[in-house]
């Protein structure tokens, strides 16, 4: 069986995929993802998963242009510019 | 515009491939192919440098040179799954290998004759490999990509290990600094082999596909730069008359021999048929415990 | 020679010993992951004989690498049990790791009820990193319950762990083996 192996560098840092290591069972692939991904201090943590239990997700659909709730759905100049020269007009007005 | 050179132009412009991604039949063997012959050079290279981990002649240098085999094993098992993944399982890998049919790297034909050869294959050897290796840190091909970050980064002790056992030897007896020079002597041609003939880039495969960021003259160039001042300060010297740094900065030497590259990769290396023997009885010794640990239910 | 150091002796030669002949499996063990697994505890083993032979070479005036390299034959304390060329065999490999583990936790728990601090010390931070070496023993111990060659090692190795005596002829091809590179320019620097 392939187990998958997360490692976290520090504390703090995401869990990456690092690799994977091939064993009968849980125990062994403990040991062995132990040796391979941490016998030079070089995770302070992994995470050791059947390859089975990895569901990966990689189509996503976005037909309908739904900028809505993105950054790039809200381009402002053109509006900021209009409102700063009103408020300069009015301020100028008032005077 | 055909799925293949669409392939190409992506790839071309920096583009990653992932395991699960299309690619053209020709870049799924090359990668093999290439790839394959990274993990049995790995596994390979381990059997002359074993046979010295026995006789280290310090608890230091023992554990070293055991911690540096253990990293080339471990990164033959990285490099397998890289393989296995692409669609050639780990066994089948390794059953050619065993029976002659793929290729590993020139310097593993060669024998290891002294504690010398511990130093200056560590210090050299693996210098002419981590150059390879860095060429591959942006193949196309990202499973593999990432795993040479690893190596890369675990290869960085073994040089210096190398050169520690080589400057102590050097600074020690005439008999200690003689090893180290024949040593040198016997290595360079090995040496002058290992990255490959020269190949015009727009010839080379593993350039076109952008798998290797760097070409075998290239590579060649980078060690000489790199590691014939480090060997002439040392009062070591070189069985190369010609071998000199032109006014243009590239270094001139006298044409290897590429033939017998050839002839040593293709399986007549000094130690080949040997090495492989041990390999292959090793394996036949073990085959029960794979079936009673691996084998698995459907 | 203290008692103290007669004993610190006799473990450690058995570490370095047995890490000697674990290592002999580096590259050619059944399966690469087990391969890396192995050669760990081998490194181990070597790193425990290195630290209790600088115990004894604080006492004694000498080094750690001397007695570690520099004594004939006869002067290695070393279980006959260690001393076994078991390479290609991986079931009586096995089987030596798991009797050794159990016998050597004994004495480990042994040295850390020491009234010497350094003992007690250098037994703990051992036992400590022996903790994964019996849960590895313990692993193979239990996927291979059922292998005949298995249970056919074990048997004929138990009678002989706690046997100590004259050099085996096994040593003395390993004894070569391991002094030839600092026998072939004697007193220099490695």
């Amino acid at each position: 069986m392939v187990y998958e192996v997360f490692r976290q560098e520090r504390k703090g840092q995401p869990f990456q995929h690092a690799g994977a290591v091939t064993a009968p069972n849980r125990e062994f692939a403990e040991a062995y993802a132990r040796e391979q991904y941490g016998r030079r201090g070089e995770s302070v943590a992994l995470w050791v998963v059947p390859r089975d239990a990895v569901l990966e997700i990689d189509d996503f659909v976005d037909e309908l242009e739904r900028n809505y709730h993105r950054v790039d759905g809200y381009p402002l100049k053109e509006k900021l510019k209009e409102a700063r020269e009103r408020a300069g007009r009015a301020a100028s007005r008032d005077r | 515009m055909s799925r293949e050179q669409s392939f190409l132009e992506y790839v071309q412009g920096g583009g990653q491939v992932e395991t699960g991604d299309w690619m053209p039949d020709e870049y799924r063997a090359k990668l093999i192919k290439f790839i394959e012959m990274h993990g049995n050079s790995e596994l390979m290279g381990v059997l002359p440098e074993r046979e010295w981990i026995l006789r280290a002649p310090t608890l230091q240098r023992k554990l070293a040179l055991t911690a540096k085999v253990q990293d080339e094993v471990g990164h033959a098992q990285l490099i397998y799954r890289v393989v296995e993944d692409l669609g050639k399982p780990r066994e089948a890998c390794l059953d050619d290998l065993v029976s002659g049919k793929a290729k590993f790297h020139n310097v593993f034909h060669y024998p290891t004759k002294t504690w010398g050869d511990v130093g200056v294959i560590a210090w050299l050897v693996d210098a002419a490999a981590i150059i390879s290796q860095k060429a591959l840190l942006k193949c196309s091909y990202a499973p593999y990509a990432r795993i040479m970050k690893k190596i890369c980064w675990e290869e960085s002790f073994h040089i210096l290990h190398g050169r520690d056992v080589v400057l102590t030897m050097m600074n020690g007896t005439d008999e200690q600094r003689e090893l180290v020079q024949e040593a040198v002597t016997r290595w360079w041609g090995p040496l002058m082999h290992f990255h490959g003939n020269p190949i015009p880039a727009e010839e080379d495969p593993m350039l076109v596909w952008r798998i290797k960021s760097q070409g075998n003259e290239g590579a060649r160039q980078q060690f000489l730069d790199g590691y014939v001042p480090q060997i002439w300060e040392l009062g070591l010297t070189v069985p190369d008359p010609k071998l000199r740094k032109n006014e243009d900065g590239v270094w001139e030497y006298t044409e290897p021999d590429w033939d017998e590259l050839r002839t040593v990769v293709t399986g007549h290396g000094p130690k080949t048929a040997e090495r492989l023997d041990l390999r292959r009885l090793a394996r036949e010794h073990s085959a029960w415990v794979r079936e009673v640990v691996l084998a698995e239910a459907a | 020679m203290s008692e103290r150091a007669e004993l610190l002796l006799e473990i450690a030669d058995d570490e370095l010993i047995l890490g000697w002949r674990n290592s002999e499996w580096t590259g050619i063990a059944p399966f690469l992951e087990e391969d890396v697994a192995f050669s760990s505890i081998a490194q181990n083993e070597i790193g425990h004989a290195r630290a209790l032979y600088q115990l004894v070479a604080e006492e004694l005036g000498t080094t750690a690498d001397e007695l570690a390299f520099d004594r004939s034959p006869h002067e290695y304390r070393c279980s006959r049990f260690v001393q076994l060329q078991l390479v290609a065999d991986w079931a009586r490999t096995i089987a030596r790791h798991v009797l050794y583990e159990e016998a050597d936790e004994q004495r480990i728990a042994a040295l850390k009820a020491s009234d010497d601090q350094d003992v007690a010390g250098l037994a703990a931070k051992i036992d400590r990193e022996e903790v994964y070496h019996r849960l590895h023993a313990q692993m193979w111990h239990e996927r291979l319950a059922n292998e005949p060659r298995y249970i056919e090692a074990l048997g004929e190795l138990r009678p002989l762990v706690s046997e100590r005596g004259e050099p085996t002829p096994d040593f003395a091809q390993l004894w070569e083996e391991m002094t030839m590179v600092r026998r072939s320019v004697p007193g220099a620097t490695w």
